[in-house]
Parts: structure tokens; C-alpha cells; sequence
């Protein structure tokens, strides 16, 4: 492994892990922010009501 | 008392970010990000992925969940009802076929891909997975499962039983994606989230560690260790030891300047946000008026990245490395061949190489079926909209229309044909047609001001002011440059027998389901038609009961 190939991969490795790190603090520092964030798979469907 | 309540309320905050990053995570981060990074030579692919990340996918991401809600909010779940109150304008809703076609289409590849996880997870529990050290082998093993040789050859298991069967393990795939579909999201998906994401980060988490603590294996084979491994991968110019014999090595500027790998990063960023598949704007108009989905969708997308570069990056390429050597760059280009071939070798000639198998294949399956589920919404909410269905006979007539092309893809296996001709057209083709739509009507149509105001509405993050402009400009014109490329890389300037026009008219089976795409088309086509009457219908009596 060369050191370009070293600093491509820190680089790439840890903006990816401080991206998520960053947005796992907002989520978590948040009052309320469970509440109000939402993911496709837990977003609540209404048709499914009227079965 | 207090402390219980803070830690309830933890566990909810962490349930929910893994329900959001859930769906975002598929196949494409563990098979096709690191097969492409390797190809393209890391460091320049990686600059085109990031500004794929920033300009392409960030902000089709955020238009789509603000166009979803903006939707919600007039009373629409479905992509066509959407579009039509953002332009008024006859042809907007129509815009929606793409939307529901998108969709529909890729899931009835990705099912049977996702599949193939099942039954190799399946394989390695029941032992039945070890062919030795022939690579040959596990080549002919897949080939034959697949039906890569014939068309139908995946019909038959000579000797093999149900472990043996794709169409066997196809049908346990349709049931369960189903079963859960029909439950509905809240009540079907959100527990398995919650289990399944956990479950593949552990997965991951466990194989890079084997992977990472691998060393060199072969002692014979000095240069096959992890750190070449992870240089293969990473590195922005191959060293010697990298490269195949014949080989030439490009360097950093050579291959920032190949149009193709620009072409191939978008692509991979569209796929795995799940961008420009008219999926986040149908939950999006379920989401409540002030909501956050600025923060959510950016922790979509930061989950996804971290299991693409992170756990993806870090895992398939180097562990194929270290027991194939510089080999595996033929098979780089092609995300079945490193993940169903090379890859089975490599557990094989691992220490507890089964365990690693079974988890390995397993985490992909997790990963697929959390995507796939999502797909069929967007076509639900339709025919719920326009024909007044229930969701019982909306998943019935959806089941059916997939199940049928599902069986096209495994009927005509012969070369991967059906399946390659539905990931052309519709896989690649019609997702740049949305997103660019997409794009246009948000920064255009609804207007930046609007568009804007409806993203930050209940945020919990700020996005930054320049992001209206790239979001404008930028997006549009990278969307439109790509898309050209594209277009001339696949028409103009190929070869006669690698132009895609041509088949559509020579090939029997790729003009067959060139028609069969075009009659389900026409069938969403109608059924907006259907919609937009009843809508008409709607809003003209709400007229009367107000004047």
C-alpha cells in the first residue's frame, strides 16, 4: 500500500465515519428527535388502517 | 426514574436511526462500490464518487423527500398526484409512469439477486458450499445455478434438491418481501429494521475484523497479504504487485480524465441513495407537516455511505485479493463474478471459512430484502389512488405483474439477457430520465424559494444557503453532461454488436421484454389516466360545497 493509497483511504474511510459520527450526534442531542425522524421503512401508511 | 426515561428515550433515537439508515443500505455497497473503486483505481474514482455524493445524490435526495411531503400535504401518496400539484400541467402526472416503472422494474431483478444471497447463506449453513480449491468450480456452480448457459437451465437441479433450486429460493424471496409488504411498512418493516440492521453491522463488523487480521496466508505468496490487499482497492496508481500480467497501469490524472468512470460513480450513487427511483417521494408524503426530513435523509445517506466505503470497502476486495492475487481484475466489472465466484473460493480457503461464508451471504440478504421491500410502495399507493383498491388487491395485482417479470428473468438466463436488458432500460436509462425530471421540477417548477422553505420546515439541521444554488444548477447540468456521455458511450460510439438499439430488434427476448416493459408502462399510463379523473372528480365537487 502506498501513501497515496493510504491517505485516498483514511480520507475516504473516515469523511464516510465522521459523516455518520456527525449525524448520529444530531440525532441523539436532539429533544424530540425521535419523534420526528424518519426512515422509508418506518414512515406509517395509512391504507393500512382501513384493512 | 429519570435515568429509565433518558435511556427509553435512547433506544428509541437509536431504533429510529436504524430504521432510517435500514432501507438505505442494498447489495450494490457490498458488491458493486468495491468492485468499481478497484477497477477505476481508488483515489480517482473516489473523487468522482464524492462529487457524485455532493451534487448529484445529496440534493436529488433532499428534492425528493421535499416534493414527497410538499405532496403529502395536498393529499397525495403517489408520484403522478404529487407531480400534477407541483405543475399544472396535463402531462405532468404522466411523468409518473418513469416512477412507477423504475421501481417495478428493478424489483424484479433485484429479488432474484437477492436470492441468490438466501440460497448461498443457505448453502454454507447446510456445508454445501465447499467445491475445493478449484476456482473453476465455484464459477460452473453459479453459472449453472444461474442458468448462465441456457435459457431455463436454472429450471433444473440434476442432483442438487432444493438447495440446488434459484427459483426455489426466488419463491421464498416473493413471499416473504410479500408477506411484509402486505403488513404494511410501520407494522411489517419496522420491527425487522430494527433487528436486520443491527444484525448486518454486526455481520460486516465480524468479516473485516477476519479480514482485516488475515496477514499473508500463503506464505509462498508474499505479495498476497492484507496490506496489498487494501492498496488494491485504495491505491491511486497500482504498484507491480498489483497488476496482471499484460497489465498497464494508469495513472491518478489518466483516470480522473476517463468519462466512463465519471459515468460509472454517478451510476453507483443513484443505485445505492435510491436516487431517481420515485421511491422517497412516495413515503415522504406520509411524513407530517412538520416533521424533520432534512436530518433524515442526510442520516439515510450517511448510514449508506458508511457501509458502502467503510464496511463495502473494506471487506470484499482485499479479502479477494489476499487468496486470488492481482487475477481478480477481470472480474471487477462484473459485481456477480467477485461476490458469487471469487468470493465463495476465498471463504473456502479461509480458516472457519463456513461461518464467515453463511454470515457473509446472509448480511447481503439482509441487505437486499430492506431495499427491495421499499420498491413496491410507489406502485401501491397508485393503485390504491387511481382504481380505489385495498392494499390486499393492490399487492395482489402488483404481485402478479412482478411475479411475471420475475419469471422472465429466470426463464431467459441464457448470458444474463432479460436481466441485463431490464438493468439497461430501466436500471440505468429511466432513473436518469426521473431524477432529471425530478430535478427540474423542483429547482424550476416548485421553485427554489418553495422547494426550500419545505425542506427546512420542521428541520433539525441546517442546509447551507449555496446548497439552493447547486441544487439548481449544478445538479441539472451534471445529470445532463452524464446522461450524454452515456447516451454516446452506448449508441454513438459503440461497437454494432455492443449498441443496445440493435437487439431490441434482432433479439427475441430482448424485444420481448422491450414490449412487455412498454405494455406494463401503458398499463401505469391508464391507470393515472384513472386517477386523474377521479382527482377532477374530486376537487370540482369540493368547488361546489364551497361557493
Amino acid at each position: 500500500m502506498t501513501l497515496g493509497g493510504w491517505i485516498v483511504m483514511l480520507l475516504s474511510v473516515g469523511g464516510a465515519t465522521a459523516l455518520l459520527v456527525w449525524c448520529l450526534y444530531k440525532v441523539l442531542t436532539t429533544p424530540g428527535s425521535e419523534e420526528h425522524l424518519h426512515g422509508q421503512v418506518d414512515i406509517h401508511t395509512p391504507d393500512m388502517d382501513a384493512e | 426514574m429519570q435515568q429509565r426515561k433518558q435511556r427509553e428515550t435512547w433506544t428509541t433515537r437509536l431504533g429510529a436511526i436504524l430504521a432510517v439508515t435500514g432501507s438505505a443500505v442494498g447489495l450494490g455497497n457490498f458488491l458493486r462500490f468495491p468492485g468499481l473503486a478497484a477497477q477505476y483505481g481508488g483515489g480517482a474514482f473516489m473523487v468522482a464518487y464524492v462529487c457524485a455524493f455532493l451534487f448529484l445524490g445529496l440534493p436529488i435526495a433532499f428534492a425528493e423527500w421535499a416534493m414527497g411531503r410538499y405532496g403529502g400535504m395536498h393529499g397525495h401518496n403517489s408520484s403522478p398526484g404529487i407531480y400534477r400539484v407541483i405543475w399544472k400541467n396535463r402531462a405532468a402526472p404522466y411523468f409518473g409512469v418513469l416512477a412507477m416503472i423504475v421501481p417495478v422494474g428493478i424489483y424484479m431483478y433485484y429479488v432474484y439477486i437477492e436470492s441468490w444471497c438466501l440460497a448461498y447463506a443457505t448453502r454454507y449453513l447446510f456445508g454445501a458450499m465447499n467445491f475445493g480449491a478449484d476456482a473453476e468450480r465455484y464459477k460452473q456452480f453459479f453459472e449453472h445455478f444461474v442458468g448462465l448457459h441456457a435459457h431455463g437451465e436454472s429450471l433444473s437441479t440434476p442432483g442438487e434438491g432444493l438447495l440446488g433450486s434459484a427459483v426455489f429460493f426466488l419463491v421464498i424471496c416473493f413471499i416473504l418481501n410479500f408477506i411484509l409488504i402486505y403488513r404494511g411498512l410501520s407494522k411489517g418493516i419496522e420491527w425487522f429494521c430494527r433487528w436486520a440492521m443491527p444484525a448486518l453491522v454486526i455481520c460486516a463488523v465480524i468479516i473485516l475484523i477476519r479480514v482485516l487480521t488475515l496477514g499473508t496466508p500463503d506464505p509462498t505468496k508474499p505479495d498476497q497479504n492484507v496490506l496489498n490487499g487494501l492498496g488494491y482497492l485504495w491505491n491511486p496508481v497500482k504498484t507491480p504487485a498489483m497488476l496482471a500480467p499484460g497489465e498497464v497501469p494508469k495513472s491518478f490524472w489518466e483516470g480522473l480524465a476517463d468519462p466512463e468512470m465519471w459515468m460509472k460513480a454517478a451510476g453507483q450513487i443513484f443505485f445505492s441513495l435510491s436516487v431517481g427511483f420515485g421511491i422517497i417521494i412516495t413515503y415522504a408524503s406520509y411524513v407530517k407537516k412538520d416533521d424533520d426530513i432534512a436530518l433524515s435523509s442526510l442520516t439515510a445517506c450517511a448510514g449508506n455511505e458508511f457501509c458502502e466505503v467503510v464496511l463495502g470497502g473494506l471487506i470484499t476486495v482485499p479479502a479477494a485479493f489476499v487468496f486470488l492475487g492481482p487475477q481478480i481484475g477481470s472480474q471487477l466489472s462484473n459485481p456477480f463474478a467477485l461476490g458469487f465466484m471469487a468470493l465463495p473460493n476465498v471463504f473456502n480457503q479461509m480458516p472457519l471459512g463456513q461461518l464467515f461464508g453463511f454470515l457473509f451471504f446472509f448480511l447481503l440478504f439482509l441487505a437486499a430484502i430492506t431495499s427491495s421491500l421499499s420498491m413496491l410502495q410507489p406502485a401501491v399507493a397508485l393503485l390504491e389512488e387511481g382504481l380505489g383498491l385495498n392494499r390486499r388487491a393492490s399487492v395482489a395485482v402488483l404481485g402478479f405483474i412482478t411475479a411475471v417479470g420475475s419469471a422472465g428473468v429466470v426463464i431467459f438466463s441464457k448470458d444474463f439477457v432479460a436481466l441485463d436488458t431490464l438493468d439497461f432500460w430501466i436500471g440505468t436509462f429511466a432513473i436518469y430520465l426521473l431524477a432529471t425530471f425530478q430535478t427540474i421540477l423542483f429547482g424550476w417548477v416548485l421553485g427554489l424559494e418553495k422547494g426550500m422553505a419545505e425542506l427546512r420546515r420542521g428541520a433539525e439541521i441546517k442546509i447551507p444557503e449555496f446548497y439552493k444554488y447547486i441544487i439548481k444548477y449544478v445538479t441539472p447540468l451534471y445529470l445532463l453532461v452524464v446522461f450524454l456521455l452515456w447516451l454516446r458511450q452506448n449508441f454513438v460510439v459503440t461497437s454494432p454488436e455492443q449498441n443496445r438499439i440493435r437487439p431490441l430488434f434482432t433479439d427475441p427476448v430482448v424485444g420481448g421484454l422491450a414490449i412487455f416493459i412498454l405494455a406494463v408502462g401503458i398499463l401505469f399510463a391508464l391507470l393515472i389516466a384513472q386517477s386523474v379523473k377521479n382527482w377532477r372528480r374530486i376537487e370540482a365537487s369540493q368547488e361546489e360545497v364551497v361557493i
